[in-house]
């Protein structure tokens, strides 16, 4: 089975702060992760290899360096590591990132499952994944909290607000996690050990894809963010009074019928 | 020169304390209380490949070296100096093994050792025989083709739990000293068994025993190195285990400064936070500076033994300086933390008592103070 699982290295959120004038992140020295999601991706694909045997290759756009998530997906067991790097390819949005790994994918070829994480946490779009899908025009299955492969098909337990889908699908297809599937592995000593001995991370520039320039980096991007600004918190809190419990929840009701709430 | 760690090294600093968080930390406080051997994080140590540094990855180990041991050891101790000291003690016993072991016995268990999720101990001590290492009283004598041990060893991590443990005993006691050897002893092997279970202050999850051997019989292959140099595998054994002590006091004495530089942010008296109080951020420069300087020392250490230099002198000095500011730093972090601090709610008096043992096993201070001396003394 042959897997690639699109990563993307973001900076730390837990430990980010925004500047308040501009509404931007403050990333000085803030520490870079893989994206929280694309770990659970990377389990799914190791966990199938796990079990069916295979190749996983990880895949991700970035600069420089974004090298170090990608060691740190091969210290955790992927096979190969590709990185798209370019100064083309700064300013993507969706559209033009998805255009891209669509692109690197189809250089890679050959594969059965495509795996990204549902979302990044620096952007929140969940945009990537299903447009990498539209692109390779292959069949799509966001948020998977389960999945088995049988045979040339894939079972995947699709997680919703409304309740769990069971869907099965043909390969190629495209997958994306969310942290319900599974609980990614550590890197391994050997591991961690052995991505550092090698530099076995390759480096694809645009001239290793065949791409159409009008469709990325800035100028390719349709997307357009005119203003970022944080949010004013508001703490607007309503303390609902009372003799008894009884009372408040009548009071409660009232409100929220009030509110038309209920 | 470069004071920084490579970047393999930086990644397993990393994982290690996540692995730390989320796996020790939060069994940290209730193993204090119930003493028991966290076996399910043992395991998955050696599914990391923790328990495998060191050992060559021929072996079944994980590769690596020194410097990734003490860095692991650290992080692991920052969260529970309980589960850092198995580690570290656990250690031991493939060391010697590698060094002076059979091509049999290296084959045999290093493997189980490294990844195989199997707990080793190292018994030197005896009731009379502390720091005066020379005193061991334990005999194993050669009756055909098996060594019959007799004798009693107390004060040892984990030997309860231990699947193989290497025993210090007098193959020729008439030789005293010269007549001392190493020998494997495994679990459940006739003769031996277990006696006094240790109550003690802290690292109170890596159990301390008493072995009895009473006619214990082991084949004379489980001999490691040869006979009448048991002494010489003792004292280098622990010249490598010091860096692992070392290691433990660093990372309970990281952990109680960054505890007491949270807490002195977040705590407001007199309508300030205690950040405000220079008498208080004194301590914290004298803590700060403290650890630094012991962190440079371990890895000094370790780097000298990994790249075959001399450095025994200077791992008993990390050893002394890293279990002192041990020591100093946790006591000024739950001094900080008032009477919080003296609370089991807060994470200090537990990092305390434990830091007490770093100045006293595998060497006690004094003695690191002896050993340095000669060094330096000539
Ligand atoms: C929790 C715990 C775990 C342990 N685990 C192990 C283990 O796994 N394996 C093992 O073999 N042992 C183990 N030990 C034993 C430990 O290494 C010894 O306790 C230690 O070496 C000190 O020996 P002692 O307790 O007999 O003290 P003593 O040697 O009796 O020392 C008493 C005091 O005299 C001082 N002193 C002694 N000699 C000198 C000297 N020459 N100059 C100056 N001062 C001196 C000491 O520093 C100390 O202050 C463990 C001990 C503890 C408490």
């Amino acid at each position: 089975m042959k897997i690639i699982v699109c990563v993307k290295q973001v900076p730390d959120t837990n430990e980010v702060r925004i500047n308040q004038e501009t509404g931007t992140l403050i990333r000085d020295g803030v520490p870079s992760i893989i994206n929280p999601d694309d770990k659970n991706a990377i389990e799914g694909a190791l966990a199938l290899k796990d079990i069916h045997g295979g190749h996983v290759t990880v895949l991700s756009m970035g600069p420089p360096q974004a090298k170090e998530a990608l060691k740190e997906a091969l210290a955790m067991g992927a096979d190969e590591a590709v990185l798209l790097s370019d100064r083309a390819f700064a300013g993507s949005d969706t559209w033009a990132t998805s255009t891209i790994l669509a692109a690197a994918i189809e250089a890679i070829g050959g594969y059965d499952i495509i795996f990204c994480g549902r979302q990044a946490i620096d952007g929140d779009t969940a945009q990537v994944g299903p447009e990498t899908a539209e692109f390779l025009n292959i069949p799509q299955v966001t948020y998977a909290k389960h999945i088995k492969a049988v045979g040339d098909r894939v079972q995947i337990t699709r997680y919703t607000e409304y309740g769990d889908y069971v869907i099965e699908a043909k390969m190629p297809l495209l997958l994306t996690a969310i942290k319900e599937l599974n609980e990614p592995r550590f890197p391994s000593v050997r591991g961690i050990f052995k991505a550092y001995s090698t530099d076995d991370v390759k480096v694809w520039t645009l001239d290793d894809l065949k791409i159409d320039m009008t469709q990325i980096g800035l100028k390719g991007s349709p997307t357009n963010v005119f203003r970022s600004f944080v949010p004013v918190k508001e703490k607007n809190s309503l303390i609902i009074e009372g003799q008894n419990g009884k009372e408040k929840a009548a009071a409660l009701i009232n409100k929220l019928t009030d509110l038309k709430l209920v | 020169m470069n004071f920084k760690l490579s970047d393999a090294h930086a990644m397993l600093q990393k994982v290690a304390r996540e692995f730390a968080e989320k796996e020790v930390a939060p069994l940290a406080a209730e193993l204090d209380l119930t003493g028991e051997f966290p076996r399910e994080t043992f395991e998955k140590m050696a599914k990391c490949g923790f328990t495998g540094i060191g050992t060559p990855i021929e072996y079944g180990g994980s590769g690596a070296d020194d410097l990734a041991k003490a860095v692991v050891v650290t992080e692991i101790a920052r969260k529970c100096a309980a589960t850092a000291a198995t580690l570290s003690i656990h250690s031991i016993f493939p060391s010697v093994i590698m060094k002076f072991g059979t091509e049999e016995q290296k084959a045999k268990y290093l493997p189980l050792c490294a990844d195989g999720g199997k707990l080793s101990a190292f018994a030197l001590t005896e009731p009379n025989a502390g720091s005066d290492a020379g005193a061991v009283k334990t005999m194993a004598i050669l009756e055909g083709d098996e060594y019959v041990l007799n004798g009693t060893k107390c004060f040892i991590s984990g030997g309860g739990q231990a699947e193989y443990l290497i025993i210090f005993a007098l193959t020729d006691p008439a030789k005293g000293l010269k007549g001392l050897s190493a020998i494997i002893v495994e679990r459940g092997t006739p003769g031996f068994s277990i006696g006094k279970i240790e109550e003690k202050m802290g690292i109170r999850a890596s159990e301390t025993v008493e072995l009895i051997f009473d006619n214990c019989r082991v084949p004379k292959e489980n001999l490691v190195g040869k006979e009448g140099k048991g002494f010489n595998i003792a004292m280098t054994a622990l010249d490598g285990a010091r860096i692992g002590v070392a290691a433990q006091a660093l990372g309970i004495a990281e952990e109680a400064l960054d505890e007491a530089v949270k807490y002195m942010k977040e705590r407001v008296q007199f309508g300030k936070p205690l950040t405000a109080l220079q008498g208080l951020n004194w301590y914290i420069a004298e803590m700060a500076t403290k650890v630094e300087a012991a962190k440079w020392m371990v890895y000094n250490a370790a780097f000298l033994k990994q790249s075959g230099q001399p450095f025994t002198k200077e791992a008993a000095m990390a050893k002394l300086y890293a279990s002192e500011t041990a020591m100093f730093v946790t006591n000024l972090s739950l001094q900080i933390h008032g009477g919080y601090g003296y609370m089991k709610d807060y994470p200090l008096e537990r990092m305390l008592r434990d830091a007490k043992i770093t100045e006293i096993y595998e060497g006690t201070s004094e003695i690191h103070k002896v050993v340095i001396a000669r060094a330096v003394l000539g």
